[in-house]
């Protein structure tokens, strides 16, 4: 084993002498307090950490231990539902530990439960030839999530033994393949490398989010992934927590990455109450949290969101599709340039690293949707969700900007929206979607031939309506026509009875596609007869006056099946009402 | 948290005499042994004066240090140093409450020493969020503008941004005399002023006093001209003894910091002066965890009576709300509430502009049995009334107000009214009932039918929804 001595300390970087021997991003341990850290320099036998605790007190001289291997998880039944920190240290074990509402340094704690018994049912038989990603075996890990366990990349053989079915913890040998290798329900992976995988697939299914202006006008595939950038209090937050609670995926990872106590705290006290949309089980069933405040150690942020996307390909690996949620991104960014400080790298833009770009790139391309190891060619998806805080809510800056150029899909908050309280504050005319090629059959197939005519067509609306606000400005309203004026009142309702979602209502917090679908047809009907009335001379009053219009803004709240039903018929009647209305 | 590394070292503290080099409020000195990241040092003047300072650095037997009282008259062949053998600490007690401590917690009151129960560090450890407990209280300020719109909650973190010359400090002193709870606890008050001057630290001594609340407040006071790199300690001094208070003593405690941007100024001095990469604007790219470490010290604890709010005081250079401080801020905290000097201009007091502020907790803190049922729509409504209000002005500055539509023009007028009554309540204090039917009196001069957000409460509060619907069926 390697030991050196501490000889160096600066924050959350120390320098540690005699290590010759241990390698990039080995985890060592550092002082007599066992604090974690990791190699990020070497340099003859010199070793530059970063250190996932606090390092006050340490002492020049201390020892510095490596453990020869990288930062691992440990994957195995008991993830679901857990909450860890960013190296994956289950925070409620440790606050039962060491019996204490702070988190103390030093601690060490198992990821996985070892005492618990799972139930194990073999799917295999001694005798068999299996190769890496084969499923040797199945645990009912919560109500719907059946987790299978796989023979560990990199691993194939005969099956030698395999136990009966069974109450089994996550540390007993299942299997033995050629005698020798011993398989467990819970196998290691190093953090920073993605699980291999066969090859890519197209993503081709939407990733629905039961939010109208995701789902309708900036849609994307299991398998993408999108940005949300946002100054602070643009609804960042509450956007990825809505998605975590509606997401039509198996399984959510939720990253809480340098983000508020407070907010993780509602997280925790939330999911376990509220029920997954899908199956009825309580939504903490389906989630695994990752909860690394702002004031937990700058290293451990680092390490979080690799943590995230580790778990979430293991459950793809299993045929799953998972989302994960990281919020935010930047928080991760800035303790890259924290620590690439630390170690007086020469800075690139604004102070972050040149190789920023490249980390990023190498994250947001560990999402897809793919062809998992393993002869029975299971298919699973990793979405990726990463909001942005853009200092200054300018988003030129590197952040942005690198993370626009690997992404997918750009769900731009707008801080003018959120000022005047337009929930989800998301901008419809800087968002886009690269992947809605890719989801539209889809639509026109599950929802409606038309789709994407009516979604271009209420687009075109509110793209309208920016122009003429540009002229309304300089000129006042009364200067419009009345074929303009009627388009600025179709794009307010669109805005008020579509766009705004109120997270927070029961109905309205999911809001299914062809409800959507059906909203908009809704609204633009009433524009199509408005047109056609105006132009045999009814004015734009007239029209507004119709009590009906009143129904179309109370249809986001109604409940679906009745308001589904509803539509198509308040449709007609508004046909009917309007061509009945006497021309003045 | 317990320094177990150095307990290991011998009682025998050792002096050095090897100052090598003294830049800004940077010491370094060579050939030291066994030094601690992080510990306190004692400086010996060649004077016979004594300073404090702390390791910021530590590289085989280099130690720098940063020196709380200013590095000037340090020479170097004469000046000793002394390790202390422990990370900055400060001796708490509940006899803290009334008393007024420097920037690093020593009494300047002249009154009696304090006598310890605990001396703990004073960086302290980050709550885990598994045990906190979800913040739920309605906390009354008495200012409409936080509590009906930007409602603060028990555990909160919420500052005010503010500009030179706007009277944040008389919006504190205010919410000091009035925050109240339900229940009707009275708040124990952790004052820490970094580099605020004489006149506002005697105003809030003077508001303490007239109003008797100084017995339960602890002043930690660290002055203009007191030495700057002191700001350094003095919020984590603050917050150590808030967090010892509210979790050990189960006290409900407001924590007022003032002037947020002097400790980042400090901050930025001492990473220049280690010629550290800067970041943004010269602040340190560590800016944001360091921020972090200081504000996250708010909240509940599962199981336990106390909890800790924290308003924060921060002057946004140049009315800049992107700023780096500001900015950095407003991704730590829950929400803001900034001051507008347009409105200060125009004689409105408290001078809050309602746009940009924003409470992230508040939909904890109301609603049926905390505050009332109507509102959440009543504050959804009004916000959105008064920001269109605000665009119309900009359009009546072009087209003048005679261009605009009946409904445009009650607009325009309620923005007006919305300034002047539910904002501009000047010194006095409201409960959130008064709020609330204010807010229904301007909002009944609008159209009914432009109620969208409150429709479901019309019958219940709207003042005239009566006399309305009888003169439309006239």
């Amino acid at each position: 084993m390697i030991v050196g001595t501490l000889a160096k300390i600066t924050g959350p970087v120390v320098v540690a002498d005699g290590m010759t021997g241990t390698k990039m991003y080995d985890v060592v341990r550092v002082g007599h307090a066992g604090l974690m850290g990791e190699v990020i320099r070497l340099e003859g036998d010199l070793a530059t950490i970063q250190v996932y605790e606090d390092t006050s007190g340490l002492l020049i001289g201390e020892p510095v231990e490596s453990t020869a291997g990288p930062l691992m998880l440990e994957l195995g039944p008991g993830l679901l539902s857990s909450i860890y920190d960013g190296i994956q240290r289950p925070l409620p074990v440790i606050a039962e530990q060491t019996n204490s509402d702070f988190i103390a340094r030093g601690t060490v704690v198992a990821a996985l439960d070892h005492e618990k018994e799972w139930e194990f049912t073999p799917t295999v038989e001694v005798g068999q030839e299996v190769v890496a990603g084969d499923v040797l075996g199945t645990v009912p890990e919560s109500a719907t999530i059946l987790h299978r366990v796989m023979v560990p990349p990199g691993l194939r053989g005969k099956v030698t033994k395999i136990v009966p079915a069974g109450s089994y913890t996550v540390k007993d040998v299942i299997v033995v393949l050629d005698g020798e290798h011993e398989i467990r329900m819970s196998q290691w992976w190093p953090v920073r490398e993605g699980r291999p995988y066969v090859r890519k697939l197209d993503p081709t299914t939407p990733f629905l989010t039961g939010m109208r202006i995701l789902d309708t006008f900036f849609p994307i595939a299991l398998g993408g992934n999108a940005i949300i950038p946002g100054g602070f209090g643009t609804g960042k937050t509450v956007t990825q927590q809505s998605l975590a609670k509606w997401a039509d995926v198996d399984i959510i990872i939720y990253v809480g990455c340098g983000e508020r106590g407070n907010e993780m705290t509602e997280v925790l006290k939330e999911f376990p109450e509220l029920e997954d949309p899908r199956t009825g089980n309580p939504l903490m069933e389906r989630t695994v949290l990752v909860a690394n405040t702002s004031n937990m150690p700058v290293a451990a942020r680092e390490a979080s969101i690799y943590t995230g996307v580790t778990l979430a390909e293991y459950y793809r690996d299993q045929g799953y599709s998972v989302a994960m949620m990281a919020d935010s991104t930047s928080r991760w960014g800035e303790a890259l340039r924290e620590v690439s400080g630390r170690l007086e790298e020469m800075p690139g833009e604004e102070g972050y690293p040149a190789y920023l770009a490249t980390r990023l790139a190498a994250f947001y391309e560990r999402s897809g949707r793919v062809e998992a190891l393993g002869s029975d060619k299971r298919v699973g998806s990793v979405t990726m969700v990463g909001a942005v805080s853009p200092p200054g809510g300018d988003m030129s800056e590197p952040m942005t900007q690198n993370s626009l150029r690997v992404s997918g899909a750009f769900w731009a908050l707008d801080t003018s929206l959120a000022h005047r309280r337009h929930f989800p504050a998301i901008s419809w005319t800087k968002s886009y979607t690269l992947f809605l090629g890719q989801v539209r059959t889809w639509f026109e197939e599950e929802v409606a031939d038309d789709w994407a005519e009516v979604r271009e067509r209420a687009m075109f609306i509110l793209q309208k309506e920016t122009e003429l606000q540009e002229i309304v400005q300089l000129v006042g309203p009364d200067a419009l026509p009345e074929t303009e004026k009627i388009i600025l009142e179709v794009a307010r309702m669109l805005r008020e009875d579509f766009l705004q979602q109120f997270a927070f209502d029961d109905v309205d917090a999911y809001c299914p596609p062809k409800k959507a679908y059906w909203l908009l047809k809704t609204v633009l009907g009433f524009y199509d007869q408005a047109t056609q009335a105006m132009s045999r001379g009814v004015s734009l009053r007239q029209i507004m006056q119709l009590p009906l219009r009143d129904e179309i803004a109370s249809l986001k709240t109604t409940p679906h099946e009745e308001a589904l039903e509803r539509m198509p018929k308040l449709v007609e009647q508004l046909a009917d009402e309007i061509a009945g209305i006497e021309v003045l | 948290m317990a320094v177990e590394s150095l307990l290991e070292r011998s009682l025998l503290s050792v002096e050095y005499q090897t100052v090598s080099y003294v830049t800004g409020p940077l010491v370094f000195v060579e050939n030291v042994h066994g030094v601690a990241y992080n510990e306190m040092v004692a400086l010996l003047m060649p004077d016979g004066s004594e300073r404090s300072g702390q390791v910021l650095e530590v590289a085989g037997n280099t130690a720098v240090i940063q020196v709380f009282e200013g590095t000037q008259g340090i020479d170097v062949d004469r000046t000793r140093i002394r390790f202390l053998e422990e990370v900055a600490k400060i001796d708490v007690s509940p006899e803290l409450l009334g008393r007024i401590l420097n920037g690093t917690g020593k009494p300047i009151d002249g009154g009696a020493p304090i006598i310890p129960e605990q001396r703990l560090d004073i960086t302290g450890s980050p709550i885990n969020p598994f045990s906190r407990e979800q913040p739920a209280d309605f906390i009354e300020t008495g200012i409409s503008a936080i509590d009906g719109l930007n409602t603060l909650v028990r555990g909160q973190k919420l500052p005010i941004f503010s500009g030179s010359g706007l009277p944040a400090n008389e919006l504190a002193a205010q919410i000091i005399r009035q925050a109240r709870v339900i229940s009707g606890e009275e708040f124990a008050i952790v004052f820490g002023a970094m580099g605020i001057t004489h006149r506002e630290a005697a105003y809030f001594m003077s508001q303490f006093e007239t109003t008797g609340a100084l017995e339960r407040v602890v002043f930690f006071l660290n002055l203009a001209d007191d030495p700057t790199v002191e700001r350094i300690l003095t919020p984590r001094c603050a917050l150590t003894v808030a967090e010892y208070l509210a979790f050990e003593k189960g006290l409900q405690v407001l924590v007022v910091l003032s002037d947020m941007t002097n400790y980042c100024e400090a901050l930025r001095e001492v990473s220049t002066a280690r010629e550290e990469v800067p970041g943004r604007r010269g602040y340190p790219g560590y800016m944001y965890t360091d921020l972090s470490t200081i504000y996250e010290r708010a909240g509940r604890i599962k199981g336990n009576k106390g909890s800790v709010t924290q308003l924060p005081i921060l002057t946004m250079p140049d009315d800049d709300i992107t700023h780096p401080i500001p900015d950095l801020t407003g991704y730590i905290t829950e929400g803001q509430i900034v001051l507008s000097r347009h409105l200060h201009r125009r004689g409105v007091y408290p001078p809050i502009d309602v746009l940009p502020c924003l409470s992230r907790l508040m939909n904890l803190g109301i609603g049926e049995g905390k505050t009332r049922e109507d509102h959440r729509a009543v504050a959804n409504q009004l916000y959105a009334a008064y920001a269109q209000g605000r665009d119309l002005r900009r359009l009546v500055a072009i087209v003048g107000e005679e261009a605009l539509s009946d409904t445009d023009r009650r607009y325009l007028h309620f923005a007006d009214a919305f300034e002047k009554h539910i904002i501009g309540q000047g010194e006095s204090g409201r409960s959130i009932e008064q709020t609330l039917s204010i807010g229904w009196e301007l909002m009944s001069e609008l159209p009914m039918g432009e109620l969208k957000r409150v429709r479901d409460f019309i019958d219940k509060y709207h003042p005239t929804a009566g006399e309305q619907a009888a003169a439309e069926k006239n």
